[in-house]
């Protein structure tokens, strides 16, 4: 029998794409389909998905929690472990269109809710820690229930199939969002399972990647050092912890995570202070062929392994940037971008809102523990 | 006492038809194995021959040949000819055992048991040739609260010459090494025996040892090193100390080690300072206060059973550096039981401590350092990929110089100028030859490693610490495989 | 060109020796051969005193005594500045032998004529040099 991710590593080859528009004026999911069905070619059928940013604005301030679940039972059992965390503004199921190439589909709800008051005083954890371990807690140790996504005014839509009709089976195009990333997989074993299906999200980060990580378990043992359990044993599940370690945790700006995950090479490091940060997370360093994009509700920012063993294209019209893995894909939505680039191994394509520095808007530290100098 | 009745260990075949009455091999043996008198007759003294293979190697014409001494014992699974043969040692010599180089026992061997990954079609592997490969290896606490203000060791390559003490080998062997190391960016280290004067401008390339019998060390010495390692064990022969023979205590080894010349020189079992990790903690802080806190502090421990406490212990009582010699590592002298049944495989030690300082979360505290009979670059790659930072070497190093694997270096009549201190054979290895070969060895092991490294669609060695996805155990059991934390061929 | 003998690392083993005589008379580095069918005589010698051992070898003098002395015009110089005696034409005076300070050519009564270092120059690097275990003899311009 075939394992789920999660029991056994599963590698995979991939098509992604992402489209941020810069003002943050929302558009249809339509486009980013457009975009990834081109790529047809680069996913087997075994799993496609989408991140879309900017689509609760009504729930803005909500954890918006995209809930996969194997039977009622499961989510009997979740619910029950939700509320008792959190004070839940809405729940429903996702509005879905049934449809003849995706099958297998899981119960999927959502859910808009806050950690309780008492439960962070008494776990003396910040909202966004709490949040980010009951859904570790519900992925390990509710069974068959999974988190999709997790993050304020965002969602991941993701399942078993090819990535456009993933998008049409959750009516994508009913949904307005300023940033899409899509992903159309082409893993060499998996059953099938939604949950392994990318984006990979944690909180309001998303991933999608191209890739095989040779690097995977000096990396996942790095990460279990810092708390992450890797319980997906998927390369975009090593690559999410990674970024949020550094920038949620480390608070390290993004050229600073980048020369971790991407480290130029030794002898092309002038600054102490990289060398200093490569010879601590040496572990983070991804190695092996990969292209990512990950985001967040500021942004994506989309980078290749440092000696660019995987394709990536960057365009830029107007207001709209967009990665993806092939230069047609771009072409199919924007004919005549103002202007369409390669970028080389390691070297970040940055997308942000016009009004914000970072992938992440953090709170000012009050840790006590003093920063790397 | 009466007549010895061991016969010879080792018989020295001289083919006549070759022989040409040179008198190369009288010359070189020092075990005074080979006689030619006026005659022109040779006579062979075959139960002093140790097989270091010096007048077979020499000898012009090929003449020599030394095999084991063919007189079988009638066949005994358990009263093995060696086991006969130690006792008759014994009842003659009424004394311990002794052995020079590592565990020679059939004890199974880990690295045989684990096999390396390598990329097809899902990633692309990289060719060292074309594509930069990085093996810079930076060794120190990078605890990453603290960044910036630990001192790092680095490393070209992730290997290092391991600990032998001047008296044990001889100067030229640390002039080879110090050499060598330096220009292949990397460190040698003096042992417990001081720093001779003539390598003081090699200092600074050098982990200099504090063991228990503190030979050699006063500021000067701390100062002039790249790091300081405080030895409380050794795979050969864990919970013992040193014994150094009056006879190898020359004017220049008293010198460097700062005690008479032609004494003993007793490096006793514990440190008399550390009867407790808490002694340990205190030594170390005492060492980084003395080199005001700008070397990084080694501890050198052999693996033993409880070795994950130990190594948990060390780092926590501060060392930058945990160094872990295992049951196969190499010896000047150790009494044969002990080297012989005295620790465990490094392979397991290092599976385990490496786990074990993930768990409590502080593996960044410290760098792992393995030694203790690796033999190629093969061992590196596995012991990297099990968790190692870097390895030391020692034995394969002399084997480069020379050294034949005759163990018995506790007799300082080593023939190829290694384990010795006689400035007649101490000449036999000049260090320019000897450093050049050490070279051209880790040059070599440096080109496969970036061969396996780039088989594995790897091309920084961080990038293979620890990552034990890259290996996998063949010929093991599950639980085997479990405290190695790989998996099985196949999985 | 000559060979310098390094009496820091010269071990005495006598393989100069050795090697020196098997790459004459046309053994071509047969040593048992010379050794067991032939006369071995080898052109430099070691030598033993208190402070060691070292091969004694021609310095290829560039003023050298012995070309200037011999009657017979053997002893030549060939472009690379090697010594060396044409056997064709010595007839064993020993002029030679009485004018080397360093006493490098030594008499060969056997055949009446003289036996000198010629830096192997037939066969390419001089075959002591090549046969030392330990480092010791080096070519030098």
């Amino acid at each position: 029998m075939l394992l789920n991710e999660g029991q056994v590593r599963i590698p995979s080859g991939c098509a992604i794409a992402g489209i941020i528009n810069r003002q943050g004026q929302g558009f249809g999911g339509g486009k980013i389909i457009d975009c990834i069905a081109n790529m047809h070619q680069r996913s087997n059928g075994l799993g496609g998905g989408f991140a879309a940013y900017g689509i609760y604005p009504g729930f803005a301030e909500y954890y918006a929690l995209h809930i996969y679940f194997d039977c009622k039972e499961s989510r009997n059992d979740c619910e029950r472990y939700l509320t008792k965390n959190f004070n839940i503004r809405l729940q429903e199921p996702v509005p879905v269109r049934k449809q003849a190439r995706v099958n297998n589909a899981p119960i999927i709800w959502r859910y808009f809710a806050q950690p309780k008051e008492e439960c962070l005083a008494y776990t003396q954890l910040d909202e966004h820690e709490f949040t980010a371990r009951a859904v570790m807690h519900i992925n390990a140790a509710i069974p068959g229930a999974f988190v999709a996504s997790s993050g304020h005014n965002m969602g991941a839509f993701k399942g078993v199939g090819y990535p456009e009709d993933i998008g049409e089976f959750f009516r994508l195009e009913d949904y307005q969002a300023y940033l899409w990333t899509a992903h159309g997989r082409f893993p060499t074993n998996t059953p099938g399972w939604w949950g392994g299906a990318h984006p990979f999200t944690l909180l309001e980060w998303s991933v999608v990647h191209n890739g095989e990580i040779s690097s995977y378990d000096a990396n996942q043992r790095f990460l279990q050092m810092h708390e992450y359990r890797c319980t997906l044993q998927t390369d975009t599940e090593v690559i999410t912890y990674s970024f949020d370690l550094l920038m949620r945790k480390e608070r390290f700006n993004l050229a600073e995570t980048i020369s971790v995950i991407a480290a130029p090479f030794w002898s092309d490091i002038n600054d102490e202070r990289i060398k200093r940060l490569r010879r601590i997370y040496g572990g983070l360093l991804l190695n092996g062929p990969f292209s990512i994009i990950v985001a967040t509700g500021n942004g994506l920012i989309a980078v290749n392994d440092r000696i660019k063993l995987r394709p990536l294209v960057a365009a830029r019209k107007g207001e709209f940037l967009y990665v993806a893995s092939e230069e047609s894909a771009i072409r199919v939505v924007e004919a005549h971008p103002d202007e369409i680039w390669s970028p080389g191994g390691g070297e970040p394509v940055i997308g942000l809102l016009a009004d914000r520095e970072n992938l992440l808007d953090l709170a000012p530290h009050n840790d006590s523990i003093a920063r790397p100098a | 006492m009466a007549h010895n009745i061991m016969m010879p260990a080792f018989k020295v075949q001289r083919d006549e038809e070759r022989c040409i009455r040179c008198g190369v091999c009288v010359r070189q043996c020092a075990n005074n194995v080979h006689n030619l008198d006026e005659d022109g007759w040779m006579w062979v003294q075959d139960d002093k021959c140790v097989a270091c293979h010096r007048c077979a190697v020499l000898c012009p014409t090929r003449a020599l040949n030394i095999i084991e001494y063919p007189l079988d014992f009638r066949g005994n699974q358990h009263w093995t000819p060696a086991s006969i043969r130690e006792i008759y040692a014994q009842a003659q010599s009424g004394g311990v055992l002794l052995s020079g180089m590592g565990n020679p026992r059939t004890y199974k061997n880990y690295f045989d048991h684990l096999l390396i990954n390598a990329s097809q079609v899902t990633n692309p592997s990289i060719d060292p040739l074309r594509e930069p490969m990085e093996m810079t290896t930076y060794l120190g606490n990078k605890n990453h609260h603290s960044c910036g203000e630990k001192p790092q060791l680095k490393l070209d390559i992730p290997l290092m010459f391991s600990a032998m003490s001047f008296g044990s080998v001889s100067i030229n062997v640390h002039k080879s090494l110090a050499v060598a190391a330096k220009s292949l960016g990397t460190f040698w280290n003096t042992g417990e025996g001081g720093l001779h004067p003539d390598l003081l401008d090699f200092g600074r390339g050098a982990i200099v040892q504090v063991a228990s019998g503190r030979f050699g060390v006063h500021p000067d010495y701390l100062d002039n090193s790249a790091a300081v390692e405080i030895k409380i064990g050794q795979g050969a022969k864990p919970g013992i100390g040193g014994h150094l023979p009056g006879e190898k205590v020359s004017q220049d080894v008293s010198l460097a080690r700062m005690i008479p010349a032609w004494s003993d020189a007793i490096s006793p079992a514990p440190h008399h300072d550390i009867y407790s990790i808490e002694d340990l903690a205190q030594l170390i802080e005492t060492l980084k206060v003395a080199t005001r806190f700008e070397k990084p502090i080694a501890v050198k421990v052999a693996a033993v059973h409880n070795i994950t406490a130990i190594a948990s212990g060390v780092v926590r009582a501060g060392a930058d550096i945990l160094v872990i010699d295992g049951f196969r590592g190499g010896t000047g002298a150790a009494p044969m039981r002990i080297r012989d049944n005295v620790g465990i495989p490094v392979e397991m030690a290092l599976a385990q401590v490496d786990s074990r300082l993930r768990d409590e979360g502080i593996r960044s505290q410290t760098s792992l350092v393995i030694s203790g009979g690796i033999r190629n670059s093969a061992d590196v790659m596995k012991a990297i990929a099990l968790g190692a930072d870097a390895v030391y070497i020692a034995t394969a190093a002399l084997i480069a110089l020379g050294c034949h694997m005759c163990q018995m270096c506790f007799t300082g009549l080593c023939n190829w100028g290694i384990a010795t201190t006689r400035p007649d054979l101490t000449k036999r290895l000049n260090p320019h030859l000897g450093s050049e070969r050490a070279i051209n060895l880790l040059a070599a092991w440096k080109h496969e490693m970036m061969e396996m490294m780039g088989g594995m669609g790897i091309n920084a060695i961080e990038s293979l610490r620890g990552n034990r996805l890259m290996l996998r155990g063949i010929g093991l059991s599950k639980e085997e495989l479990g405290l190695l934390g790989v998996k099985g061929v196949g999985e | 060109m000559k060979v310098v003998a390094w009496t820091e690392y010269c071990l005495g083993c006598g393989l100069c020796e050795i090697y020196c005589a098997a790459q004459h008379d046309g053994y071509n580095g047969n040593v048992l051969k010379i050794f067991k069918k032939g006369r071995p005589m080898h052109r430099s010698r070691l030598l033993k005193a208190e402070q060691g051992t070292w091969l004694n070898t021609c310095m290829h003098c560039t003023h050298a005594p012995c070309i200037n002395g011999c009657i017979s015009g053997a002893i030549k110089r060939d472009p690379n500045g090697i010594v060396y005696v044409d056997y064709e034409r010595c007839v064993g005076c020993y002029s030679c032998v009485m004018l080397c300070p360093h006493g490098h050519v030594r008499p060969w009564s056997e055949r009446h004529q003289v036996l000198k270092c010629d830096l192997c120059r037939d066969t390419g690097l001089p075959s002591c040099v090549a046969n030392c275990p330990n480092g010791a003899l080096q070519l030098v311009d």
